[in-house]
């Protein structure tokens, strides 16, 4: 496609020339399916949109003409306002408009009758269009939609509802293109199809990735602590790197290290510079005034979590710092592409590991990016509670046919290789519950008409059908306000889980302030103002994402050394120090070490296995301590390590490692634990099994309500082959299990396992105390500490 | 198993593990909110459709301790059915069970808020009911003595230095006791609720369900 007078005017009188990959993308504008890979600040959203725009001012007609969907609502809002201006300072008749959450009931029912020619929209928004009636009249037209950020949308089941949203447009409007956008992509062909309708081809085009970004470890002048996290001691430091550039995103990796960072941060500002917090738990006002001083240039830095990894165009961004080791290479270039939104200027990156071992960690990462060794793991095929929602939502516009349906869904990259089995066993189980006991014709939400269709059995489920679409589960959350007005400032959010350890006198640190718990009043945390106290720490769930074998491995293959000349000194000695306390861990043996520690035994197992899998080691190490005997409480996994801890010492920990043994236990731990548990609850709520609990439907009296455990638990003893528990199994398998790498490093290992036992904590464990996600273990030892529990406050309140 | 003995204007009773309250003097087992044919009032209403094993769950625990208490008497205390649209239309063989068990024994159905309405099946329909010195309604009054109910669905947490427990509990105090939700898919008001804390006194404990009853101060916080 030629490029439109008026735009080669428009870029001229701009000085600007086109980049190579904004002509190709006009260039191959009739294709049905392209992935662009170019930098952030590359013009990739204008590269996008150009085709819609030449093909509108050729020929505009009335109707919706391109579909834009991004992972965050507040990157539409921002896209919607860099394309006005060009449509506008070109005179082009395009009318753009943005649909989100957030948008007006007043402003989404006209858009339903009179559609814009660019909507810019979520996918949540989307399948939400899509499961509405008239869904084929809204988009009667559509010749383009563009994917943003797609290679974020791709990790998540987001994506794997964004994909089948898409075959049902496709569906909808023959002939329909897609385009994918994205910076940062690992495995560029796998992201091509996942976005493609099967079985078009989907070209890739990938822009010049402009200079290599300007990254470093900040020098402190100071050792990180031996064990602790959030890089507190580099406060110093990092002030002076605020006070040298115009803007400074410091980023930290879960949303409790920001807090306690930022606050002493403001007690180490004494130029007062303007410095903000961001992160997904403070209110949305908090949020967006943040943003709007950000963008007003009003800031010197703000500290934030992944709630700025992708969208707004800062602009003004001249430095990212990193606190923490990033734990994933991809998404430390992603954040690394924060700065410095132009092209062909270097991207500024300081990284400060916030103790030694991620000294270690961060090395190897700056070595990974250097040679542009991205990360990621394959995500497999879509998951069957998406499929189920999909099902309900279909249902939702009208009635179907499920051959067509499976059809279409199968069009879908990441259900390409969905068997008809399986998509009826979801068909099912959207029908009737899928449950083994057929006897009561009440369990029937849709119902096949006369002409084979499938249909709801009762139309009103359409609505709570649609109040619960969506694939982000988020744990439970209580809004924090102040005391004593009633509708007080609200604070932000925490998680119910961790308000339930709070007593009236405890104090935790939000939105950078110290807050004293006053109460819970109708699900809402009454705080007040307690400055100057020393805070519990808000225990915030974060997303944690396993580093990739190859990271593992650079580690590894740094421990292996004599002596660490890149190392910095200080993290070179406490190696060193290590290797002569115990051992340092090495690729083809197992380290394992024994120590007691605060009145509990300690056992920490260095498998480097990544996370996920050292999580899963933990759930059955612990499952066997528990039939050993040994009374486990707990234990905590990183990407390096596992730490249990109980009530007994382990003597023979070769014992428990065992794969054989291992591999027994994986199938009987299956059953009853707390990951499944949890993912269990998430898919359940997502295949509408139960309802979210939405903002407003909490009350006090909670009676009502019950735990999905209540369910996972009576669908184990009763009905053990039900598609739910397939499906929780299969989610746990993927994101949280990673069992493939535990047995990888067993048959590495061979059985070559060193057991050192020591009084007390080993250099290379400490970190290990301070990770968040401690998991509980639900044994013996639980009743053991019930009763010494129970004695003791029996016997204080004189009830004994 | 291990029961926990409690006092009550001087009749001697078990609060249970599994959340019913035995009555040895008088042969007399109390349970509360079975809320049986939940889920099927779920599925009727167009809600969601969760698995149909609810009823059988609760039955199969109630079997359980009537067999081992073999009482005189049992009293449901309110809320039995999810509705009274439940009572007529139990789950299949969930009535067949529940004839079996009442067969023999005096049975009495106390009205709840879930299920007021005319009876359906076999036993006593009451409001409320006196035994000796003890009154057996659904929801507790305040003001009253000698009282046991249920309604509530009490839960009890208990922190254990980092790590949490909540369990369905018992509270007992010197004027009543209230009994856990005895159904398989009830869930709990956590103890601590204003309207558990005005109606109970001081010195009042909560006796948790689990593998044994185990009573800790329903106010640890406030211990005098």
């Amino acid at each position: 496609m030629q490029m439109p007078e008026t735009f080669e005017r428009w870029f001229a009188a701009r000085g600007w020339t086109i980049h190579p990959h904004q002509r190709a993308m006009l260039d191959r504008a009739g294709a049905p399916a392209l992935l662009l890979i170019a930098p952030t600040g590359g013009g990739k959203t204008l590269a996008g949109f150009l085709p819609t725009l030449a093909e509108i001012a050729k020929g505009p007609a009335p109707g919706l003409h391109t579909l834009y969907i991004s992972p965050l609502k507040a990157l539409t809002a921002d896209i919607g306002r860099n394309l006005r201006r060009p449509v506008e300072e070109m005179g082009l008749p395009i009318r753009i408009e943005d649909r989100t959450g957030d948008t007006t009931r007043t402003q989404r029912r006209r858009q339903r009758a009179d559609s814009p020619h660019i909507l810019l929209t979520t996918p949540e928004s989307l399948a939400l269009l899509l499961s509405y009636e008239d869904a084929p009249r809204i988009f009667a037209g559509l010749k383009r939609v563009i994917v943003d950020e797609i290679h974020a949308l791709a990790e998540s089941k987001r994506g794997d509802q964004l994909m089948l949203g898409l075959a049902r447009l496709s569906s909808l409007c023959p002939g329909l293109r897609r385009v994918g956008l994205s910076a940062t992509v690992e495995d560029p062909p796998a992201l091509a199809r996942f976005l493609a309708r099967r079985p078009d081809p989907c070209e890739i085009l990938t822009a010049d990735p402009g200079p290599a970004p300007d990254i470093a470890i900040l020098d402190t002048g100071a050792a990180p602590p031996w064990a602790g996290g959030g890089g507190r001691y580099a406060i110093p430091a990092v002030l002076d790197q605020i006070a040298r550039h115009r803007t400074t995103l410091i980023f930290h990796n879960t949303r409790a290290q920001a807090e306690l960072f930022f606050r002493d941060l403001w007690l180490a500002n004494e130029d007062a510079l303007p410095v903000a917090i961001h992160h997904g738990s403070l209110s949305r006002e908090a949020r967006e005034k943040v943003e709007q001083a950000m963008a007003a240039g009003q800031l010197r830095a703000v500290v934030c979590t992944g709630s700025l990894d992708l969208g707004i165009d800062w602009g003004d961004v001249d430095l990212v710092i990193q606190v923490g080791a990033p734990k994933n290479v991809k998404r430390l270039v992603q954040r690394i592409g924060r700065a410095n939104h132009r092209y062909n200027a270097p991207s500024k990156a300081l990284l400060v590991p916030a103790n030694r071992f991620e000294v270690v960690e961060c090395v190897a990462a700056l070595q990974a990016v250097r040679e542009n060794d991205l990360d990621g793991e394959p995500r497999g095929p879509g998951p069957g509670d998406v499929l189920c929602q999909h099902i309900l939502a279909s249902a939702a516009a009208g009635p179907f046919d499920a051959d067509a349906l499976f059809a279409e869904v199968t069009t879908a990259g990441p259900y390409a290789g969905l068997t008809r089995a399986r998509f009826d066993a979801c068909l099912d189980f959207a029908a009737t519950g899928g449950y083994a006991l057929r006897a009561y014709d009440r369990w029937q939400r849709l119902k096949r008409q006369p002409d084979g269709r499938w249909a709801l059995r009762d139309p009103r489920a359409a609505q709570a059908i649609r109040m619960n679409l969506g694939t982000i589960v988020e744990e439970e959350k209580l809004k924090v306000r102040l005391k004593p007005a009633r509708g007080g400032a609200a604070l932000g959010e925490i998680e119910e889980a961790f308000a339930a350890t709070l007593t009236p006198g405890d104090s935790f640190l939000i939105g950078g302030q110290v807050v004293r718990y006053e109460g819970l009043r109708e699900m809402v945390v009454e705080v007040s103002r307690s400055p100057g106290r020393e805070p519990k720490i808000a225990v915030f769930a974060g997303t944690k994402f396993a580093t990739s074998t190859r990271l593992s491995d650079r580690i590894l293959t740094m421990f292996r050394a004599p002596d660490w000349p890149d190392l910095p000194a200080h993290t070179a000695e406490w190696l060193a120090l290590q290797r002569d306390v115990s051992r340092l861990p090495e690729r083809d043996r197992l380290l394992v070490e024994t120590f007691p520690h605060e009145g509990r035994q300690h056992l920490c197992i260095y498998g480097f296995a990544g996370r996920n899998a050292q999580q899963t080691l933990g759930l059955l190490v612990t499952q066997r301590m528990e039939s050993a005997g040994l009374a486990p409480l707990g234990f905590v996994a990183t990407d390096y390590a596992t730490l249990v801890w109980g009530l007994d010492e382990v003597t023979a920990p070769a014992d428990l490692l065992d794969a054989t043994g291992l591999r027994a236990a994986f199938e009987s731990w299956l059953a009853g634990n707390a990951v499944m548990k949890r993912t269990f609850r998430s898919s359940a709520v997502i295949a509408g099994l139960i309802a979210r609990n939405l903002p407003g439907t909490r009350k006090t009296g909670r009676q009502a309500t019950f735990s999905s455990d209540i369910l996972y638990d009576t669908l184990m003893k009763y009905d053990p082959g039900h598609l739910m528990l397939d499906i929780t199994r299969e989610e746990a398998m993927k994101g949280l299990v990673d069992f493939g790498r535990i047995e990888a490093m067993l048959a590495r290992v061979k059985g070559r396992i060193d057991h050192v036992r020591r009084p007390r904590v080993t250099p290379l464990a400490a970190p290990l105390f301070l990770e968040a996600g401690r998991i509980p273990v639900q044994g013996a030892a639980e009743q053991r500490l019930i009763d010494a529990a129970a004695d003791r406050l029996m016997a204080e309140a004189g009830l004994a | 198993m291990t029961a926990h003995p409690l006092t009550l204007s001087g009749a001697l009773l078990s609060a249970l593990p599994s959340g019913a309250l035995y009555w040895a003097e008088a042969g007399l087992l109390a349970v509360a909110d079975l809320h049986l044919g939940k889920a099927e009032r779920l599925a009727r209403r167009g809600g969601t459709l969760l698995p149909p094993y609810d009823s059988a769950e609760t039955l199969t625990r109630l079997e359980a301790e009537i067999a081992r208490t073999a009482p005189q008497v049992v009293v449901c205390l309110g809320d039995s059915f999810d509705d009274d649209a439940a009572a007529r239309a139990l789950p299949p063989g969930a009535e067949d069970r529940l004839l079996r068990l009442m067969a023999g024994r005096r049975w009495v159905w106390i009205a709840g808020n879930h299920d007021p309405g005319p009876a359906t099946l076999p036993g006593t329909h009451l409001a409320e009911m006196r035994q000796g010195p003890l009154t057996f309604r659904h929801i507790a009054r305040p003001g009253e003595t000698a009282e046991i109910s249920g309604h509530y669905h009490p839960k009890a947490r208990l922190s254990l230095g980092g790590r949490r427990v909540s369990r369905p509990c018992f509270l007992a105090d010197a004027a009543r006791v209230i009994l856990p939700a005895f159904g398989a898919y009830t869930g709990g008001l956590a103890s601590d609720a204003p309207v558990l804390d005005a109606l109970m006194g001081p010195g009042a404990v909560a006796i948790l369900t689990g593998p044994r009853a185990l009573a800790v101060p329903m106010r640890p916080g406030r211990a005098r």
